[in-house]
């Protein structure tokens, strides 16, 4: 893979941590508040899916969802200014962490409820099916949400319509503190897709490079009209679910096991070993994340918050 | 003007959205090829094709849940659910997200969706077949809940909600499908949110909507036959709910009766009772008279049933206590 392209991935990575990072810190502070769901430790999956799409591709996806996007470009600082509650944020401060709406990115919001976002995003393809045009949508869903009926529900009709629909499972493992196998007959998601005659794939989630490929062969098939994709990326967040969670459902050791596997550790030394990343280099993409989370930080600081009157607005069109 | 039944003005309206608009499609169980459970689609499978008119999987979720993406994206699909009843399985993709994503996005995104439902009970149905939940769904700000009694205000109120960029809730009482009236010419349309006086009358208003205005319609009938005159008030809209209408109502004849098909527990007609205290106390010679369905799951036996459901001499008798 060309060396242009890890390097963005790596900028988008440390972005990624380093925003997560300033958001606990913000959080803690009292400055973000209700439930603050950080994607440190998954960046690679989302990074690498988002890289396949193109500009007009849809997404939807979840409350975990700061990382998908910062990967798909929306504004740092109004994705801060968002979790601030600020009128400035992406959705006028009134959707919060949970709810990231941006219409001009195609970026079609965090859903807080598990599953909710599939039917909508099997919606979203069923409209470009029907006007007739080429563009795909990704649907984020985590393990939690393969044992809803709307999970079953969305890959039956995208199946049976041949929707272009890339369903993305970050599979972390964990939905809160129930891990996978213990509430999953088959808790390999992706072998699940048999059932609705989806083709899957299962992919090591910490490695971008891997979930960069394996996304551009699901997009190129989906793309080409022969229906939905179902890819399984094997991640793992190395915070709690979310800012209340103790963690008390693993253990120290498999956390530092995963920990051991950082995705952007990984590609540091991949870059390093192939003399692709010099130290200087390395240093001014950590300078520019910092900078960059810096001033949204600052932007989301100095914005007001919603006028009083947002209140009533918006809740009809 | 023509006569029809509120079939076939649901299906004069909904076809012509399909001929003026091709943003417009349907989804829903057994609309196609079936005909419709009501048969408000018969035909049209034949005449729009399959791209226009969907034939769904029985998973309510996915069928709201689709439909609302493909309103986000810009699309005007219109969704039939087969009941009410069957409404609660894709009550997670009405309520908590049909209803959030224009609030919770920052006005970003629209969901011009239509709904329609069959409701009410009065078919020897049963418990599970029988319900009139749309007061539940009159509570949620962000849908809009429409529930018609007559041929003309089916068609005028589902034009208006096919053209709303919002989401929509149709009701549609079962036992009104055969029933006939007069529908004016034209792309006949009536706003959303505007209550109706379907008969005017000095001594009592009677609010109620839906098939139960049929009942009070009868009613008013035979107590003018004893010197009671009642104003008849169809609100026809549950949610915008056009209270301007009753109250000036109630000013003028000083007494209420509020009239619903279903449980007063938690029900719509005591959000409208409570609305008569707040806007027209002082005006009130009696306190407001509640006619509802019993509290009971629908029972199957056919007398049963019918003591199960409010009639015109509930009615009555509600309005003469009044006196
Ligand atoms: C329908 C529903 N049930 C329960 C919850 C509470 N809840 C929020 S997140 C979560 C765990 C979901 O886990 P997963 O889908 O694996 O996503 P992850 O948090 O691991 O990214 C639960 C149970 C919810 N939001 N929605
Ligand atoms: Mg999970």
């Amino acid at each position: 893979m060309d060396k242009a392209r890890l390097l963005e991935f790596l900028r988008q990575m440390l972005l990624i941590r380093r925003f997560e990072e300033k958001s606990a810190e913000m959080y803690a502070r009292g400055k973000i508040g209700g439930f603050l769901h950080l994607y440190i430790g998954q960046e690679a999956t989302g990074v690498g899916v988002i890289a396949a799409l193109r500009p007009e591709d849809h997404i939807v996806t979840t409350y975990r969802e700061h990382g998908h996007a910062l990967a798909r470009g929306l504004e740092p600082g109004a994705i801060m200014a968002e979790l601030f509650g600020k009128a400035t944020g992406v959705s006028h401060g009134k959707g919060g962490s949970m709810h990231l709406f941006d219409a001009s990115k195609n970026f079609w919001g965090g859903y807080a409820i598990v599953a909710g976002g599939m039917p909508i995003a099997v919606g979203l393809a069923l409209a470009a099916q029907y006007r007739g045009e080429a563009r795909i949508v990704l649907n984020i869903f985590g393990d939690g949400a393969v044992n809803e009926g709307e999970f079953h529900e969305a890959l039956n009709l995208a199946s049976v319509w041949k929707l272009p629909v890339l369903f993305l499972c970050e599979n972390n493992l964990y939905a809160m503190g129930t891990a996978i196998a213990r509430v999953s007959a088959v808790p390999e998601v992706y072998r699940r897709a048999a059932a609705y005659d989806i083709p899957a794939q299962r992919v090591d989630g910490q490695d971008v490079e891997a979930v960069y490929e394996a996304a551009q062969a699901a997009v190129e098939q989906v793309r080409s009209g022969r229906g939905p994709y179902l890819l399984e990326a094997v991640t793992y967040r190395f915070r709690g679910h979310s800012m209340a969670d103790a963690v008390l459902y693993r253990t120290r050791e498999e956390e530092e096991q995963w920990k051991a596997r950082d995705p952007i550790e990984l590609l540091r030394r991949r870059l390093e070993k192939d003399g692709q990343l010099t130290g200087p280099e390395l240093a001014a993409l950590q300078a520019e994340a910092e900078q960059v989370v810096a001033a949204a930080v600052a932007f989301a600081e100095a914005s007001p918050p919603p006028p009083p009157e947002a209140l009533y607005e918006d809740v009809y069109a | 003007m023509p006569v029809m039944t509120y079939r076939e003005a649901l299906a004069l309206t909904l076809r012509e959205a399909l001929q003026e608009d091709e943003r417009v499609f349907i989804m829903g169980e057994d609309i196609g090829a079936y005909g419709g459970t009501y048969a408000v689609t018969r035909g049209f499978l034949a005449e729009f094709g399959e791209r226009r008119i969907r034939d769904m999987p029985i998973a309510e979720s996915i069928i709201v849940g689709s439909a609302v993406g493909a309103a986000m994206a810009g699309l005007r699909p219109v969704v039939e659910l087969m009941t009410i009843n069957f409404s609660l399985l894709a009550m997670d993709q009405i309520v908590n997200h049909a209803a959030k994503v224009r609030y919770m996005s920052g006005g970003q995104v629209k969901v011009p969706l239509v709904i329609r439902v069959p409701s009410g009970g009065g078919n020897l149905l049963g418990a599970q077949h029988s319900q009139s939940l749309e007061g539940w769904y009159a509570h949620v700000p962000g849908l809009k809940v429409v529930a018609p009694s007559t041929p003309a205000d089916a068609r005028g109120l589902l034009r208006a909600a096919l053209r709303d960029d919002n989401t929509v809730l149709f009701v549609e009482n079962a036992l009104l499908y055969g029933t006939k009236g007069e529908v004016p010419e034209g792309k006949y349309e009536i706003p959303l949110g505007r209550a109706d006086i379907k008969r005017a009358g000095s001594q009592v208003t009677l609010v109620s909507y839906s098939r139960l205005v049929l009942s009070c319609l009868e009613a008013a009938q035979r107590l003018a036959g004893e010197g009671i005159e009642v104003e008849v008030i169809d609100l026809r809209s549950l949610r915008p709910l056009d209270m301007d209408t009753v109250l000036a109502s109630v000013k003028r004849t000083r007494r209420a009766v509020v009239a619903e098909e279903t449980w007063k527990t938690g029900g719509f007609g005591g959000e409208v009772i409570s609305l008569i205290y707040e806007g027209a106390f002082d005006h009130l010679d009696a306190p407001v008279g509640w006619v509802a369905g019993a509290e009971v799951p629908m029972p199957y036996a056919r007398n049963l049933e019918k003591a199960a459901l409010p009639t015109a001499d509930d009615v009555i008798k509600a309005v003469k206590k009044l006196f």
